[in-house]
């Protein structure tokens, strides 16, 4: 209760602050750098450059939906959402669950709305989203690219020092 | 006939000529009347979403204890390997493997990720004859590898080309293949390991007949995007492991000519014709024949008897 009285609270105060400034989604409150931690452990969490992102996407929908009241990007999404209205909700994690198969989900399936039961879970939100657009646009797009591997994802993927031994009778190169 | 034994079910068997070998194909279930078990698990394969990263590949072999591979799972050069004009499959090593297509109908590349299907009515196990393998009511396909003889007959009878052969014993050669993750995560209701290391969920880990509704409403939601067709709801009669492309599934590999029906009435006539199956079976036939009780000519035997007691 308490909390939701609260989201309330800052939700009617984002509204305002809106109201007050009656600009386009650039002038909403974001975090300039977001770390994406969800698979620290193959990997060195990823510092997300959201400021640069903002710069060069032209709308935030392309990414937040319809949640940032910036529109609608998928036609889909525009059956039911109109997307000119702010969400309490705009982080991706808040809506994508990073284990959204936990036995407990799948044991007690959450009665959601019906149009969203085929939610990407978190690491692949990010993913799908981060890759489908860099593909396009010639992004990077090697997993390398954008996170430093560690020992623990060296010895997973039987990479760097803990490579297979070249057998005897393959060519060095 | 009355009810026979195992052991004389064999020896009728064995009097009887290769084909009877393979009448315990109806033993689990009666043919095409088998869906699946209605809670069994499933996985949906999203072929889009593939980049061909490889970690699912490195999640089964650390999930598997499976031997140190080849090159790392980093390298991307195993997607131009061929083995005898072929690309790469399923081994003892690697119970999963991503290959890279290049499909007519598209401007990029497509991987997919290969492994055991999950059959609702697994020619594999209807192949076998000393009942090696078992559908689980989760969904997996397993097997116990101290009854398998290492026959090759599950080998033949798979219609994706899965179960490979250890030969890291001469005398007792084992069948290897994808377990859904069973025993160490499908058992407890959790996802197995490749699909939760998968960075682009190409898999979707739930109840088979749900994520069948979500496969359908994900081609009617991205209109163009997919090919119309769900590859694995209805060939074979059903698999758990399930396919969406956005090229016609052929251009992906995948044989499209399989039947809707279960391969089980198939199996028979299918091994007959298999020259593997002439050459190793009269060995096989020897044996059973010295272990059989003399005299016995059972002809051609009704297995179901001998199925209904099983205690799968
Ligand atoms: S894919 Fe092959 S090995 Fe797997 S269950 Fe089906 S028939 Fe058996
Ligand atoms: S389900 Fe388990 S055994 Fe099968 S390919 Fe995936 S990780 Fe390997
Ligand atoms: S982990 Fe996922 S994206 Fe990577 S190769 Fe496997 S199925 Fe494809």
């Amino acid at each position: 209760m308490v909390n939701a009285g609260k989201q309330l609270i800052t939700g009617l105060g984002v509204l305002l602050l809106l109201a007050v400034l009656s600009t386009s989604c650039y002038a909403m409150d974001y975090p300039d750098e977001v770390e994406l931690d969800s698979l620290a452990d193959l990997y060195e969490p990823v510092v997300f450059d959201h400021a640069m992102h903002v710069d060069v996407t032209e709308n935030c929908s392309e990414c937040h939906h319809h949640t940032t009241g910036t529109g609608v990007a998928n036609e889909y999404c525009a059956k039911c959402h109109t997307g000119d209205v702010e969400m309490d909700v705009v982080a991706c994690q808040d809506c994508h669950s990073a284990d959204p198969v936990s036995i407990e989900n799948l044991r007690n399936p959450q009665p959601g709305y019906s149009y969203h039961n085929d939610q990407p879970s978190l690491k692949a939100a990010y993913h799908l989203k981060c890759l489908g657009c860099h593909q396009n646009v010639d992004g990077p797009t090697g997993c390398e690219d954008c996170h430093a591997k560690t020992e623990a994802g060296d010895k997973f993927y039987r990479s760097g020092e803990f490579a297979p031994k070249e057998p005897a009778h393959s060519s060095a190169h | 006939m009355s009810k026979i034994t195992r052991r004389k079910f064999l020896a009728g068997s064995a009097a009887g000529g290769a084909a009877m070998m393979m009448t315990p194909a109806k033993k689990a279930f009666a043919a095409g009347s088998f869906e699946g078990f209605p809670d069994g698990m499933g996985v949906l394969v999203d072929l889009t979403r593939c980049v061909g990263c490889r970690t699912c590949e490195a999640a089964c072999n650390v999930e598997q204890k499976l031997p140190e591979p080849a090159l790392p799972f980093d390298d991307t050069s195993v997607f131009d390997e061929m083995h005898h004009g072929q690309k790469r499959r399923t081994t003892d090593k690697a119970y999963t493997i991503v290959n890279r297509y290049e499909p007519k109908s598209a401007d990029e590349p497509l991987y997919r990720k290969i492994q055991c299907n999950h059959c609702n009515e697994p020619a594999c196990l209807t192949s076998c004859f000393v009942n090696a393998y078992k559908k689980t009511p989760e969904g997996a396909v397993i097997y116990n590898s101290k009854v398998c003889v290492g026959c090759r007959n599950c080998m033949i009878a798979c219609p994706f080309h899965i179960p490979a052969y250890t030969y890291s014993s001469v005398l007792n050669p084992v069948i290897k293949k994808c377990i859904f993750c069973y025993d160490t995560r499908l058992k407890e209701g959790r996802p197995p390991a490749c699909v939760e290391s998968c960075p682009q969920q190409v898999m979707t880990f739930g109840k088979r007949k749900d994520l069948m509704v979500i496969a359908h409403e994900r081609i009617k939601k991205n209109p163009g995007k997919y090919v119309d067709h769900v590859y694995g709801e209805k060939e074979v009669g059903g698999t758990g492991w399930f396919y969406l492309s956005n090229v016609p599934f052929e251009e992906a590999g995948f044989d499209v000519n399989l039947p809707k029906k279960p391969i089980i009435d198939n199996v028979k006539d299918f091994l007959a014709i298999v020259p593997m199956v002439l050459t190793i079976w009269p060995a096989l036939f020897t044996g059973f024949h010295l272990l059989a009780t003399k005299g016995k000519s059972h002809g051609h035997g009704d297995d179901n008897s001998h199925d209904k007691q099983e205690g799968h």
